[in-house]
């Protein structure tokens, strides 16, 4: 800067001043993260206070029915906890099996050419919109399954549970075949070399060798299918019901929330309050998994 | 081993494990097929049923009580102004946030919990986003159910994502890229803006196309905020005739977007409803589908060309 007039804040420092003003401002932007989830929480928890002073945590806990929009009204979520684990278990029945084996078929067996083609295919599958899974459920898979259950319902969470399935399978498939494909390649050479075939090579040293990763697919997969929202409130039907058989009509935890946001709602009321009450359960409910799946991650991990 | 395996034993056991790899093989085939005809199935189930209804009418007519004059007219409309919500909130906070996290974060205990927040954050159901925003931006802010509620509602919903693959972009930059502008005098953020952001700027590109790919097909978050399903009007146009040209009371204004509508007729017992939900669904199908497609296609070529 020869030649340019003295100032009182000379380049240096204005060169600082930026970069320090540039590193706040990003600072900022990744603590918006933070506060997400600090706002989520916050509300779900404030307004679930405002519910449970009218409805006590016990009766929440023990009825057996959820009926907040007729004129009995019940405040028990077991209808809807049922609701959510039979299409969860349904789906993960799909995807799990399905899902792993083609993780091991892409990352052991097939060629590159294969895993280059069919792993961006599969993946299509998690980014088609779920309200169109909630009509291809509905108007398809249901008359498909009628044809073998004759006295399968219209609305049923069998075929809800079944598309929420084969909408995960990328989850898992792609997240176990990443953690298959770091396995350390001396590994499975030094499995060969004991004359151990491709599937048991698969089976006894990559699959245990990648648990960790395997379990977090498994995780998200979960966590996917208990959220899942459009497709059980397309076809599912609405009603809660307290049933474990999947041939009925249910309504899970998200799909009672749609149906209440449907109405006009007024804020303020105790059916306002009751879908931030289900929410909560919801958010409650997946952070359990996911404290059981961390568990497990750990208590597996193979060191290598 | 000869004395307690006979050569017989050991060429049964090696058929065995022949016929167990050969078999697992064809299930791994299958297991993918029903995957992928099951993606055909929808495609094909979508496209005969919703294909008739696809006309210049169906996208420039309001929707009606009279099926076959309802068209998504509103609902691309409002589609295309809650997306430029969410795309000019996420995507400048998202990269912002990756690169904090990436070149700036110490390690200390402020990055681990912004670390783990972001990836517990990516699990949250999507309907939780909607219970926040219908607290917090509805009720709280009182914007209502309008498109700037949408559109926030949604840049939350796919922030992480813009995060975790802007990070991933930044990362595979080699270092020896940072070392060089460093050793020509460049500040940490000439360094980043001039050098890295640029290599960059395709891996990111594709991150954004997922992300908004997936935003404009969901349903839930925006029913929750409490959207209409039934909306015969158009927001107020952004582009003014005259002085200032531009005007913002869109963001106020009630809207619907493709897959509400879609939600709507395909909950309408008619049939000729469903038929129009099916061709929205294509619509809808063949937008995200072409976005994933062009994600997918530009990853591909990054790793072509991209030798360092």
């Amino acid at each position: 800067m020869i030649g340019a007039k003295p100032t009182r804040l000379s380049p240096k420092l204005l060169r600082n001043l930026r970069e320090r003003a540039i590193e706040f401002v990003l600072f900022l932007a990744a603590l918006s993260s933070v506060a997400t989830t600090i706002a989520i929480v916050a509300i779900l928890v404030y307004e679930s206070i405002l519910f449970f002073q009218k409805v006590s945590i016990w009766e929440f806990l023990t009825d057996t029915q959820w009926t907040p929009l007729f004129d009995d009204k019940h405040y028990g979520i077991w209808p809807l906890v049922s609701g959510t684990l039979v299409t969860t278990v349904v789906a993960l029945l799909v995807a799990i099996p399905l899902g792993t084996i083609i993780a091991i078929y892409l990352s052991e067996f097939a060629p590159p050419i294969v895993r280059e083609v069919i792993k961006p295919i599969l993946e299509l599958l998690a980014g088609i919109p779920t309200v169109v899974y909630g009509y291809f459920a509905l108007l398809f898979v249901t008359p498909l399954l009628q044809v073998i259950l004759p006295e399968l319902p219209g609305f049923n969470m069998l075929s809800a549970g079944l598309v929420i399935g084969i909408m995960i399978i990328p989850y898992v498939s792609s997240l176990s075949e990443d953690a298959m494909r770091a396995v350390p390649a001396h590994l499975r050479e030094g499995s060969y070399a004991t004359g151990a075939t491709r599937l048991q090579t698969a089976l006894r040293v990559v699959v245990p060798a990648s648990i960790s990763g395997i379990s977090a697919a498994y995780i998200l997969g979960i966590s996917r299918a208990v959220g899942e929202t459009m497709i059980v409130a397309i076809a599912a039907g609405g009603q809660p019901n307290l049933t474990w058989n999947p041939m009925e009509p249910a309504a899970t935890m998200t799909a009672y929330i749609v149906a209440v946001s449907l109405g006009d709602l007024p804020h303020g009321t105790l059916e306002y309050e009751t879908i931030f009450a289900v929410g909560l359960t919801l958010v409650l409910m997946t952070l359990v998994f996911n404290i059981i799946g961390h568990f497990l991650t750990k208590r597996y991990r193979e060191i290598y | 081993m000869t004395t307690t395996r006979s050569m017989r034993q050991i060429r049964a056991i090696i058929n065995r494990n022949k016929l167990s790899e050969y078999i697992f093989s064809i299930v791994g085939l299958l297991s993918m097929l029903i995957g992928i005809v099951t993606l055909l199935a929808l495609i094909f189930d979508l496209v005969s049923d919703g294909a008739p209804r696809l006309s210049w009418d169906f996208f420039t007519s309001f929707p009606s009580r009279r099926a076959a004059n309802a068209g998504i007219l509103s609902a691309w409309v409002g589609s295309l102004l809650v997306m430029l919500v969410t795309a000019s909130v996420a995507i400048p906070i998202g990269i912002a946030s990756g690169i904090y996290l990436e070149e700036y974060a110490q390690k200390n205990w402020l990055a681990d919990l912004i670390e783990i927040n972001v990836t517990n954050l990516a699990g949250v159901p999507s309907i939780i986003y909607g219970l926040l925003a219908l607290g917090l931006f509805v009720y709280g802010f009182n914007l209502g159910p309008s498109v700037v509620t949408a559109g926030l509602t949604l840049a939350l919903l796919v922030l992480p994502v813009v995060i975790v693959t802007t990070r991933e972009a930044l990362r595979a930059i080699p270092n020896s890229i940072r070392e060089a502008a460093y050793a020509t005098g460049a500040s940490k953020w000439q360094m980043i803006w001039d050098h890295v952001l640029p290599y960059a700027t395709g891996s990111i590109l594709t991150g954004i196309i997922v992300a908004l790919a997936r935003a404009i097909g969901e349903t839930a978050p925006l029913i929750t905020i409490g959207a209409l399903t039934f909306i015969a009007f158009l927001p107020d146009s952004p582009i003014k005739g005259e002085f200032p040209f531009i005007s913002f009371s869109w963001l106020l204004a009630p809207f619907t977007v493709i897959p509400i509508q879609m939600f709507d007729w395909v909950s309408r017992p008619q049939e000729a409803f469903q038929v129009n939900a099916a061709a929205a669904g294509i619509v809808l199908i063949a937008m995200t589908l072409a976005m994933n497609a062009i994600a997918i296609y530009l990853r591909y070529r990054l790793r072509k060309t991209i030798k360092w």
